[in-house]
């Protein structure tokens, strides 16, 4: 209270020797090293758990389980079930148990191996058709529906009804989870953390220690790589390692080896895919029935909006006048899966490129016509199965150009004739396209803020809420600044994301970096122009009209600033020199109880063509061409859109062809390394690859620059990969039998289909 | 087994000389970085397979985490901050960012290391032979092709230059 004779703010810190002086710290950045023990079953609980070896092991500074949280234990993101620490229930196999801090890295990881855990093992649930078989899950199951599915299925002149897996990913982004904690007064602590989500990270960091969240600091300059698996998924490494730093007083580096990071974070889905579908003679879908079935792994994560966002893709880029899509959210006794780029969007999306597939190959057309019969289409056929219009110009002129570009119809040609005389060796090409939606289908999540600096001498400082992951963020908001500002992007310095500059940060994920962090830094620059301007009106005597900024500085007839003129000059005149800037995406919302409303601000299009070369003796496959051709709005940054769509591409091509992950019967994941998970490497990729961006296409809506969000979108366009794929198979019996074929494409997965197909 | 067992080396890292008593069991990317303040070459995979940690071991480029600290005794070892401050790689380094051939940057110094070796062995501008070159080196952003742009443009200005 004010008159109130409160203690000075740091006397309780001066009378114990803790307040910190610049001298101290050093010695605090000697740091200790953490190694977390995992469960050796993946389904039971522990009946005796001995640490005494672990403690007295060389090196050792302390041992941590549940015991010793003082808060919340839990740390799931938005559903209870991620136990920091297991009490005694294990759900799956490496699931954390306890942990070691050590002098250095080896000696903690050696130490972890000595413990003794003894269990009560059951049974595992491993795979989604054991889950839904007992109606396991993690959430509950959802609809969205719309007209009279039943009938147009049994009014169809043509039906089918398929099923199909789609595998999950490791995000194997190449630096593992990693968090560095450093105490500092009061309890406080500051963590530098590889993170897509440092506010979530700071709040169940304040959670675990039972600390107000603005005791906890979250910084992330930079992750190298993140691809989902750091929105919820770097919290762990946090919390443990602030948990360890605070009980020792000293800073403390978190780092998983490769093999942990493999077992203990959750991936992508793995999806059970089934459609029921009618359409007329020419291939006009009439009705569809999915269910979608997501792996969740043991705990819900975010697989309730993931599983919704497949179910709001399955339509991709087709209308289906009569739809009902359940999705399932499957509990199995594996890793809680998670957030990874295009988050559930993609596995949807293949459903309705495998259904066009089958409607083609039953039909006996080019898929790519029957394609586009069921594109969304203005005046009537333009509205998705949960209400919301789509505009419809852009793809077609997508399709127009990448037809042509990379000469599909001829392509297709040649390559049936080159099938009809090559024994061994067969070609597959595939036409597909991507709609995408972008915004969080959480509403609250759109919202972004970002600070500007000017400074006397003319440089800028900025900071938002976005992290940067590798995908050019930082740049690409800096250029915002930078054009709305008028100053040079050099002149503008981006410095690390961190909890106590821009609070209360949503996720950098859903591609929505720069649509809300550009958009907040905009408008914070908009408030420092109108201060500028206000002054040098005032200082020269003119109209705020009349005044012209550009990297020079202001000018207005014969009176001019340099930016650092115009600096000094308004901060001599006391102006605020610093300017927050907020943004909220308008015009969103959504009833999921009705299934129906507007989740998404705009749409993502794009489209790709791939062609493979497929060996039948070994089922070695590669992609020898793709072309590409995405819709970006007006590129902020062309060079770094195409890096996301090569990219994006690339890794979905990983994910549909040579990524597989694998556990034993007992749940023990197998692929827990480079060695026996194979990503893309260079040789994967193909040798010709055109990339292009959709010319002269301003975002319809009125994004930062009319730019559309690029981070997800492209991967999907690999889904043509894994069509041209099974056009390939195909041919082994003369087009004959639809190929069955499912994902990851692998070489054993290829081998499996075609001796489907010669009834081995 | 036994942690505290050290052993004394003596090497050339990025044209000094260190003397250094090290555990035997230190992996030489560990050492660099941990003990050389070296940290450019990363720790990616842990396993020889991602090339994150690639550096050059008298004129070969290894895993720095497939040797061990102690086998580098006697050896002349560089790592990124080595060929940048030497200008060794000063073309490389130009032609990755002006071709976007970085996101997140972790594979970067490794890839770099495998690309200069490429060209140093008198590499030409030949985008299969490029490929070959840097197949061990895994990049999970870019989709290689930008990488290959680069070292594309480097082997291509090389060609000119000893042309003239």
């Amino acid at each position: 209270m004010i008159g109130e004779s409160a203690a000075h703010d740091s006397a309780h810190k001066h009378v114990n020797g803790e307040a910190q002086y610049v001298d101290d710290l050093a010695a605090l950045y000697q740091p200790l090293y953490v190694a977390i023990g995992g469960s050796a079953i993946a389904c039971g609980e522990i009946t005796s758990i001995d640490l005494d070896a672990v403690r007295a092991a060389e090196g050792v500074v302390d041992v941590v389980t549940v015991a010793d949280i003082p808060g919340h234990s839990d740390i799931g993101p938005v559903f209870p079930g991620d136990p920091l620490l297991v009490e005694r229930i294990i759900e799956f196999h490496s699931q954390a148990v306890f942990a070691v801090l050590a002098r250095s890295q080896q000696q903690a990881r050696a130490a972890v191996t000595l413990a003794k855990i003894e269990y009560r093992e059951d049974e595992p649930v491993l795979d989604i058709g054991t889950a839904m078989e007992r109606e396991s899950y993690v959430r509950p199951p959802y609809k969205i529906a719309r007209g009279e599915v039943q009938t147009a299925l049994d009014s169809a002149a043509v039906r089918l009804d398929s099923k199909f897996s789609v595998g999950g990913q490791e995000h194997f982004y190449l630096e593992g989870q990693v968090a560095l904690a450093v105490p500092g007064e009061d309890g406080s602590v500051t963590l530098h953390s590889s993170n897509q989500n440092p506010t979530e990270a700071q709040k169940l960091v304040a959670d675990v220690l039972a600390l107000p969240m603005n005791a906890v600091v979250v910084e992330t300059r930079r992750m190298g790589g993140g691809f989902g698996g750091k929105e919820t998924q770097a919290s762990a490494c946090c919390c443990l390692a602030a948990l360890f730093a605070i009980r020792n007083r000293k800073a403390v580096i978190c780092r998983l080896s490769r093999a942990d990071d493999m077992r203990m974070t959750g991936k992508r889905h793995g999806f059970l895919n089934r459609y029921e579908a009618g359409c007329d003679e020419q291939g006009r879908l009439t009705g569809v029935r999915y269910v979608l079935a997501g792996q969740c792994g043991n705990s819900p994560d975010l697989s309730d909006a993931i599983v919704d966002r497949a179910m709001l893709h399955c339509d991709n880029a087709y209308y289906i006048p009569a739809i009902e899509v359940t999705g399932l959210r499957c509990k199995t006794n594996t890793v809680s899966n998670t957030a990874f780029r295009g988050f559930g969007g993609p596995q949807g999306l293949i459903a309705a490129e495998a259904l066009m597939d089958e409607i083609a190959f039953k039909l006996k057309q080019d898929p790519l016509d029957v394609r586009m019969q069921n594109f969304y289409t203005a005046g009537g056929r333009d509205v998705t199965p949960y209400r919301q219009t789509v505009e419809t110009a852009t793809m077609p002129i997508i399709v127009e150009q990448l037809e042509a570009g990379s000469d599909y119809r001829q392509r297709r040609a040649d390559i049936r004739r080159f099938n009809e005389t090559s024994t061994y060796k067969k070609r597959g090409i595939a036409f597909t396209p991507v709609k995408f939606g972008i915004s969080f289908t959480a509403i609250h999540l759109n919202q972004a803020g970002a600070i500007v600096h000017l400074y006397t001498d003319g440089s800028v400082h900025l900071n938002h809420g976005g992290t940067e992951m590798g995908q050019g963020l930082f740049i690409k908001v800096a250029q915002i600044v930078a054009a709305e500002l008028g100053v040079s992007v050099d002149a503008v310095r981006v410095s690390a994301t961190r909890t106590d500059k821009v609070p209360n940060t949503s996720p950098t994920a859903a591609s929505s970096g720069t649509d809300l962090n550009g958009m907040a830094a905009l408008a914070a620059c908009k408030v420092l122009k109108q201060r500028l301007a206000a002054h040098a009106s005032g200082v020269f005597g003119c109209d705020v009209d009349a005044l012209a900024f550009d990297t020079d500085g202001v000018r207005a007839g014969q009176h001019a600033m340099s930016w650092p003129e115009l600096a000094n000059s308004a901060w001599m005149a006391r102006v605020s020199l610093s300017a927050n800037g907020y943004y909220k995406t308008p015009d969103i919302h959504f009833d999921r109880e009705a299934g129906s409303g507007r989740p998404f601000y705009y749409f993502a299009n794009g489209a790709a063509v791939s062609e493979v070369l497929l060996d039948t003796l070994t089922g070695e496959c590669s992609v020898v061409r793709a072309d590409i051709v995405h819709d970006v709005g007006q590129s902020i940054n062309p060079a770094v859109d195409i890096g996301q769509i090569e990219g994006g591409y690339i890794q979905g091509l990983g994910w549909l062809t040579t990524e597989e992950l694998v556990w034993d019967a007992r749940g023990r994941l197998l692929s827990d390394g480079p060695a026996t998970y194979k990503i893309p490497a260079i040789g994967d990729t193909p040798p010709v690859f055109n990339v292009q961006l959709l010319e002269n296409s301003p975002n319809a809506e009125a994004t930062v620059f009319r730019s559309k969000a690029v981070g997800e979108p492209p991967l999907m366009l690999a889904t043509s990969a894994w069509c041209a794929i099974r056009d390939a198979i195909a041919a082994v019996d003369n087009y004959q039998t639809f190929p069955r074929l499912n994902a990851p494409a692998t070489a054993e997965e290829i081998l499996r289909c075609i001796d489907d197909l010669r009834g081995i | 087994m036994n942690h505290a067992q050290q052993v004394d080396i003596e090497l050339i890292v990025n044209h000094e000389k260190i003397n250094c008593r090290v555990p035997v069991r230190v992996n030489l990317v560990d050492f660099l970085r941990n003990e050389l303040g070296l940290t450019g070459s990363h720790v990616g995979c842990e396993q020889g397979v991602c090339g994150a940690c690639t550096v050059e071991v008298d004129g070969t480029m290894v895993r720095g985490c497939l040797m061990l600290a102690a086998q580098a005794d006697g050896s002349t070892v560089n790592t990124i901050e080595g060929f940048a401050e030497s200008g060794r790689a000063g073309h490389l380094q130009q032609a990755f960012a002006t071709h976007n051939a970085l996101q997140c940057g972790f594979c970067t110094p490794g890839m770099l290391a495998s690309a200069l070796e490429y060209l140093e062995q008198g590499g030409v501008a030949d985008r299969a032979a490029i490929r070959q070159h840097i197949s061990g080196n895994y990049c999970r952003c870019t989709g290689y092709q930008a990488i290959v742009d680069a070292i594309e443009e480097v082997a291509g200005q090389t060609e000119t230059t000893d042309g003239q």
